[in-house]
């Protein structure tokens, strides 16, 4: 314990990062924005969160609350790069930005298992990886189903296929950057065309709650 | 009866053998040579539609999956393929395929041949923290029946390329605990936690517990910290192979292995005797770490 005064420090570091938000002001923010620049939420990622395919902008709804407020926060420092969303993010403070990511974590996950056919290499992909080129599946970090694992792993599961592909391509092409220790982007980097659309559109298709579909 | 037999086997291993001759039943196989043949094992896709193929794909499952066993056989929070990347396909991850032709082997060490099965049984054991599936289980010839399928075309009794985990040279510096924790904290947490315990989704876990009462125990392989600093060098951080340094892999298998975890269960009591007994290697196991014996507070076997 003495020798190692680096623990405790960094224990409460982190619990700042992410002490819960406030839900009620987050929403708020996500109807109407803010008096400091901040224009809604809703405007672009809908009413219950649920983004829009066509525009690629993400949905929001059940992500996890670390991970959307560590967007927020990257989009106002610069390391996530995105026109629309740096001068939205950048008037919102810690606190603004973890009381919207509060506010949308506590969302029920919107998904569309309709739609789409399923891929079948998307799902060999998504559950077994193609281990040959270093691509792991993308079940192991994003968790069963790809329904995310808190704090750093979103859920993958109902989000946009128009928006995984491009934040995978983005990752491969160096444009986004903000993933911890490289863990994407080294795997992006090793992605195909082909399995870059097969894996989005296999996660679009996924279910967002456990137990509706046959997952490994 | 039991007592007994503890007794008179630690007395052989003490008289008999020998104090500073290890008796150790997890061992690890010689060196793979350097230019050893190459093996890819079947897809999965050519796993037959039979009753054989089935058998296959339980074995891939519980592979995967062990936690179903959890209760039964397994004590611990941990899948086999945690430490088995790729469902044991990967080389260099210890891929099932290599080990397979291996076995029945004999072992000086033990004085005796020892098979496949027990080899799998002792993963049960050891790294599960349980209790072996018994010979003829429908889970055990699962297993086993996968490791077969994977081996379809190996040469028996070969050293193959990959087998295991590739072993480091020595560190330029001996392993240290504090660098090691340098690294664990800024590679490993994101998965692991700061507090070693993994991460959990939908009440499993997707990240493995590296260390305490949820994890592999002190008569596991990779208790020891060159066989963990192997696997680390090669298959860690997930998707980054070999991007840690040699020493970096040294330093944080140290700091990994420097933590209580449950008890080897070949210790009688007596921990002094266990340790000089079975870890004559590379490992903290009745060390004086931080203040507390490693050992001494060790949790117990969920199945004793």
């Amino acid at each position: 314990m003495k020798l190692w005064p680096v623990i405790p420090l960094l224990a409460v570091v982190s619990h700042i990062a992410m002490a819960a938000g406030d839900v009620e002001t987050g929403k708020q923010i996500a109807m109407q924005g803010n008096n400091q620049g901040a224009t809604a939420c809703v405007a672009c990622h809908g009413a219950n969160g649920q983004g829009n395919a066509s525009a690629g902008f993400p949905r929001l709804a059940g992500l996890n609350a670390a991970y959307l407020g560590k967007q927020l926060r990257d989009y106002r420092n610069g390391s996530r790069d995105n026109p629309t969303m740096n001068p939205i993010a950048a008037a919102l403070d810690d606190v603004a930005s973890r009381d919207v990511a509060a506010y949308y974590a506590g969302l029920d996950p919107v998904g569309d298992s309709t739609k789409r056919k399923e891929s079948a290499s998307g799902r060999t992909l998504a559950l077994r990886g193609d281990w040959d080129n270093t691509i792991p599946a993308c079940v192991s970090c994003h968790g069963p189903g790809g329904r995310g694992v808190a704090p750093a792993f979103p859920a993958l599961a109902g989000q946009h296929a128009s928006y995984i592909k491009a934040q995978l391509q983005a990752w491969r092409a160096g444009k986004r950057r903000n993933d911890a220790n490289e863990l994407m982007k080294v795997v992006a980097e090793r992605m195909s065309d082909e399995q870059i659309q097969a894996v989005a559109d296999y996660f679009a298709a996924a279910p967002v709650q456990p137990d509706t579909g046959a997952e490994q | 009866m039991k007592t007994t037999l503890v007794l008179i086997s630690s007395l052989l291993a003490v008289t008999g053998t020998g104090i500073g001759q290890e008796r150790d039943y997890q061992l690890e196989l010689p060196d793979t040579p350097g230019e050893a043949p190459r093996f890819t094992p079947p897809p999965d896709s050519a796993i037959p539609d039979n009753q054989f193929g089935e058998m296959v794909r339980r074995g891939r499952d519980l592979f995967i999956n062990t936690q179903q066993l959890r209760g039964k056989y397994v004590g611990n929070d941990l899948n086999c393929v945690n430490c088995h990347v790729d469902a044991g396909r990967r080389a260099d991850s210890a891929p099932l395929w290599a080990a397979y032709t291996m076995y029945p082997a004999y072992r000086g060490k033990n004085d005796r041949v020892n098979t496949m099965e027990e080899r799998i049984q002792g993963c049960f054991r050891y790294s599960m923290n349980g209790k072996p599936p018994p010979s003829g289980s429908e889970e055990l010839t699962a297993i086993l029946t996968y490791h077969y399928w994977l081996a379809k075309g190996a040469p028996t009794g070969v050293a193959l390329a990959g087998r295991g985990y590739p072993k480091l040279d020595s560190p330029d510096k001996t392993p240290a605990i504090r660098r090691g924790q340098q690294v664990y904290q800024a590679q490993c947490t994101i998965c692991h936690a700061d507090d070693g315990q993994g991460r959990k989704a939908e009440g499993e876990h997707i990240f493995p517990p590296l260390w305490g009462e949820d994890s592999f125990n002190w008569g596991a392989g990779m208790h020891r910290i060159n066989t963990a600093a192997n696997f680390i060098h090669a298959n860690m951080p997930l998707g980054k192979p070999y991007s840690l340094s040699e020493q970096e892999a040294w330093d944080v298998a140290a700091y990994i292995n420097s933590h209580e975890r449950p008890q080897d269960p070949r210790n009688d009591g007596d921990l002094k005797t266990t340790d000089q007994t079975f870890h004559n290697h590379q490992c903290y196991y009745g060390d004086k770490i931080n203040d507390a014996v490693l050992g001494s507070q060790a949790y117990p076997n969920p199945f004793e």
